[in-house]
């Protein structure tokens, strides 16, 4: 894939998410997993679950991620800045000219309309996911837990996901001896 | 004019600290921008309720766009892109190096065990934060710690409207239209129901 196309792509999905990281993840399917086939849904779990515990914004280190499959160092800046490029624009533009855009109530109910929609395709996104990996009742419990802890208890993702990995790697030991 | 250029430049060293301690997500990033604030009267609390509100319903990354609006109004367009670039390049580099050493380790057997029992936990992390923007999205309040819910009528029709926007979006026929139809429908319905 040529760098004017991994920026173009990055583009599209930097201009089509609202509602933060995790509204690009139906895009990134689309987009990634089943139209170019450039990653597998598993690595994009994985690229997901590094990006949540790594400091920054999870869709910068997405795409980063991507971006360094494709193409190495360059591939990883092109991609990044493709994501930026749209948000950047159109904020500037809200804060030079519109800075009263959300007191309208208009544009307040065409958003709240557009998050429902999001969120109908993060449910199917995750859902897709969840079948490709969830297979097992290890895997269920693990998932569980993730969920109930973040969703019910209020903990922080990074300790969700640092003790996963602790699980996972003490897994691989037990299983080594 | 000296001012000025003291000003991107603390701009871009604020928020490329806020890019390398933030963890995780956008609104990660709020506590870093109070700070500034507090530190160098950038912007007032009401100001930085705002750019939430604009940063979450604009598209782009929620951070993205909080580092664009603080500093376009500390500098105009040069800030606006020195604060975004000051906030992205820690990510860069950081996942540069870590997905080189995934790539270099990617097979080994300690590598794999650690990502059978992320991939899982990673899923459910997802899951909680879809789960907590459909509960904002239906305009309902929850905290589960402290058995706090509230809801209205609207929350039941947007309710509605999600679930029908799910069904399309798991059905056979219909799941492969493109996610922007979805989000133009949804923005079409918010402004004719007046969401």
């Amino acid at each position: 894939m040529s760098l004017w196309k991994l920026y173009l792509m990055f583009l599209k999905i930097g201009s089509l998410m609202i509602g933060g990281g995790y509204s690009m993840l139906p895009l990134l399917i689309r987009e990634l997993v089943e139209r170019h086939q450039i990653i597998t849904e598993d690595e994009l779990t994985d690229y997901m679950a590094v990006a949540q515990c790594t400091p920054g914004v999870i869709a910068i280190n997405t795409a980063t991620f991507v971006g360094y499959k494709v193409r190495r160092v360059v591939g990883a800046i092109v991609a990044s800045l493709g994501v930026i490029t749209v948000p950047m624009i159109l904020i500037t533009l809200i804060a030079a000219v519109l800075k009263n855009l959300m007191q309208y109530d208009i544009v307040a109910h065409i958003f709240a309309g557009i998050r429902l929609a999001v969120c109908a395709l993060i449910t199917a996104s995750v859902f897709k996911l969840f079948k490709k990996t969830v297979t097992t009742l290890t895997t269920f419990i693990l998932f569980l837990l993730a969920f109930l802890f973040v969703a019910v208890g209020g903990i922080s993702p990074v300790f969700v996901v640092i003790g996963a990995a602790i699980i996972g790697l003490s897994w691989g030991g037990l299983k080594k001896c | 004019m000296l001012t000025y250029l003291w000003h991107l430049l603390l701009l871009f060293a604020e928020f490329f600290k806020t890019g390398l301690f933030a963890v995780g997500g956008g609104l990660a990033t709020v506590p870093f921008i109070r700070d500034m604030g507090a530190t160098y009267g950038w912007i007032t609390e009401a100001e930085i309720a705002n750019i939430i509100a604009i940063a979450e319903s604009t598209p782009g990354p929620i951070g993205v766009n909080a580092a664009t609006y603080v500093g376009y109004l500390v500098c105009g367009i040069p800030g606006a892109i020195l604060a975004t670039l000051g906030l992205v390049t820690p990510s860069v580099i950081i996942i540069i190096l870590v997905a080189k050493a995934i790539k270099k380790y990617y097979d080994s057997h300690m590598v794999q065990s650690l990502f059978r029992a992320l991939r899982p936990a990673a899923i459910g992390l997802i899951t909680a934060a879809g789960f907590s923007l459909l509960l904002t999205s239906l305009g309902v309040k929850a905290n589960f710690t402290r058995f706090v819910f509230s809801a209205n009528w609207y929350s039941l029709l947007k309710l509605g409207i999600y679930g029908v926007f799910t069904f399309f979006a798991f059905w056979k026929k219909t799941a492969k239209i493109h996610p922007l139809f979805y989000i133009l429908t949804g923005g079409a319905l918010g402004a004719i129901l007046s969401l």
